[in-house]
């Protein structure tokens, strides 16, 4: 949708105007306005679930804004300073006690970790809801399935710095996934390390992931999943191609530009987003032992593991996934396959697309066994994401092995059930 | 593949050479960068043998040293704990040390060279937590009621017996390794290192 050929803008003879149309006919400002702003048409019929992809870009420039200031006072150094404290330890103790309002950026960063977890989860829900994934759009999903991937990368390397406790040893735990894979696995995990514990060289690598390639990669993979989002064009709630139905313009009949109707819409979700975060932010900052979790205000200690460690709350349900599996299959040992497992539910995602096989996108005119599914899978994934933040029993065994079975039977059975479903044909316009 | 090129053959090969060439040199280049995340080498020479004097550990206590950044733990079994051992073959995974977790000298039923002296890393082998201290018999630390005595491991839940032996059906597979260990003197272990000659 996004339309580039677009005429150069033409001065009126004001100063303004002189210079934009110097820069314009040096560069594609107004034609990247109009394409992307001013004349990107999208439907009319975007509900509360369309606030979280705005949201999403929020909190990454919060978090990159942020994580700048806290990079000026942190130090990524596992020696112990003259106190006998490992710095980087006592540099973020330095940044919370010392430094004038350090205390609010670094508050401001974890809470915004979380935060983007939530926003995320939710768009992605819109996504699975409208089938937002489905033809012509499986690109732009599939960009944001990385944009997921790299982000749990990027949480991931970020929660180490801290090196407090839980950081040190989730990081012990989550490295030596990979030396459970058969002959590779030993040598890959001591390279990821970059020695034979966790140590200095680790948090130095890390540290250079989370601040630099990570970040880098995530901004170009959310820069490709709008345009390729403009290329092709919104979908809605209702799940119909508004490009079908146009004026003797070209431009969607149900469709209105996205500035200033959405900007407008999106601003009343940044300012409701943003009294929730800094209720957060200023009242709750450790989110009840999920966002900070209590293990990490205390230093990192090598010999000793805390009486109970959990990921963060955005990893628990892969990580219940993780535990569910207790078999060795093939001679190899259970915990490889947790890991196969763990994998595989994120990246099943990307999937999606080509499992689908329902003759409409949208839940709205969606059958029976459908919405039976989805509803199992948000409960299964609750469930699970629950269970990874307890300690192993015999009990939570058996609920996260159904529920990761269900999880795995919403993905692999709807071929099936999504073909064989009742539904209502979709309109030929969207319904408001 | 056709020879019908609308461009010059001759050129085409000439540009898919290059292009190959280049790759490989874009490849090759990969390598000093995948290599500097290996272990430097200041990290290969840190894993120097620590010695240690265990004259004041008692029997029931133990200690933790650190070797090469890993918790050590030397136990001194008292006579209780050495008797659990053998009532615990059949619930144990490996219960006659088949798999080289520990080096010949201590392939035995009590899995040390002195029977009450047990030296191992305390690193889970499932996911390398630090497993924590469950001697008492019984349900008195959170234990079942059956429970002889031995280890638990917070993360994932392994347990190990006195001698450092997983149970079976547990995420664990493998016992704890015992590392490389000798006595300097009766009462002084030197952990990183065989008797040399031995």
């Amino acid at each position: 949708m996004a339309n580039t050929n677009f005429e150069k803008y033409k001065s009126d003879g004001s100063l303004g105007g002189n210079v934009l149309e110097w820069v314009d006919a040096r560069f594609p400002l107004t034609a990247m306005w109009r394409g992307h702003l001013s004349e990107y048409y999208a439907p009319k019929n975007f509900n509360f679930w369309y606030f979280f992809g705005s949201l999403a870009l929020l909190v990454l420039v919060i978090q990159i804004v942020t994580g700048i200031f806290l990079v000026m006072h942190y130090k990524p150094d596992a020696s112990l300073n003259a106190n006998g404290v490992p710095v980087a330890f006592a540099s973020v103790e330095y940044i919370m006690r010392d430094v004038p309002w350090g205390w609010m950026i670094r508050y401001m960063h974890s809470t915004g970790a979380s935060a983007f977890f939530i926003v995320v989860y939710l768009h992605m829900f819109r996504g699975m809801m409208y089938g937002s994934y489905r033809k012509p759009r499986e690109l732009t999903w599939l960009f944001g399935v990385g944009i997921f991937l790299c982000l749990m990368g990027e949480a991931f390397f970020g929660y180490l710095l801290p090196w407090g406790q839980m950081s040190f040893w989730g990081a012990q735990v989550i490295v030596n996934l990979f030396s459970a894979i058969p002959l590779i696995g030993d040598p890959l995990s001591i390279w990821l390390r970059g020695d034979f514990v966790i140590g200095d060289a680790t948090l130095n690598r890390f540290f250079s992931f989370h601040v630099i390639a990570f970040p880098l990669v995530l901004i170009g993979l959310i820069a490709a999943h709008i345009l390729a989002l403009h290329e092709t064009g919104s979908n809605n709630p209702d799940g119909v191609e508004i490009k079908a139905k146009k004026d003797e313009k070209g431009i969607p009949l149900d469709g209105i530009p996205f500035h200033p109707y959405y900007t407008v819409k999106d601003i009343v979700g940044v300012v409701v987003f943003l009294m929730v975060f800094s209720a957060i932010m200023f009242f709750a900052p450790e989110g009840g032992g999920y966002f900070l979790e209590r293990p990490n205000f205390f230093p990192a200690d090598p010999l000793k593991t805390p009486d109970h460690i959990a990921p963060v709350w955005y990893f628990t349900p892969f990580y219940s996934i993780l535990r569910a599996v207790v078999w060795p299959i093939f001679g190899i040992d259970a915990k490889f396959w947790g890991v196969v497992a763990m994998g595989a539910s994120v990246v099943i995602f990307a999937f999606l697309p080509w499992l689908d096989r329902s003759p409409v996108k949208s839940i709205r005119y969606r059958g029976p066994i459908y919405k039976t599914f989805l509803t199992l899978f948000v409960i299964s994934f609750f469930i699970l994401g629950y269970l990874g933040t307890q300690s192993p029993s015999y009990w939570g065994e058996k609920i996260s092995q159904l529920c990761s079975l269900i999880y795995f039977g919403f993905f692999l059975l709807m071929p099936w059930y999504s073909k064989v479903d009742k539904y209502r044909p979709a309109p030929e316009r969207v319904t408001g | 593949m056709s020879n019908e090129c609308k461009v010059d053959c001759g050129r085409r090969r000439l540009v898919v050479a290059t292009a190959a060439v280049g790759g490989v040199g874009a490849v090759a280049a990969l390598v000093p960068f995948v290599s500097s995340m290996l272990p430097s080498e200041r990290a290969k020479a840190a894993g120097a043998p620590v010695e240690v004097d265990i004259s004041k550990l008692e029997p029931g206590q133990m200690m933790t040293v650190e070797w090469r950044g890993k918790p050590v733990w030397i136990l001194h079994r008292n006579q209780d704990m050495l008797e659990t051992l053998p009532k615990l073959d059949g619930e144990m995974a490996d219960p006659n040390s088949d798999k080289k977790m520990q080096p010949e000298y201590a392939k035995n039923p009590t899995r040390s060279i002195k029977p009450e002296i047990l030296v191992t890393v305390g690193i889970c082998t499932h996911l390398g937590c630090s497993p924590s201290s469950k001697f008492k018999k019984g349900a008195d630390e959170g234990m079942s009621a059956d429970w002889l005595g031995g280890f638990l491991c917070p993360c994932h839940g392994s347990t190990f017996d006195f001698a450092g032996r997983v149970y079976k059906a547990k995420p664990a597979p493998d016992n704890l390794e015992v590392p490389p260990h000798y006595y300097i003197a009766d009462t002084r272990i030197l952990i990183g290192e065989d008797k040399k000659g031995a």
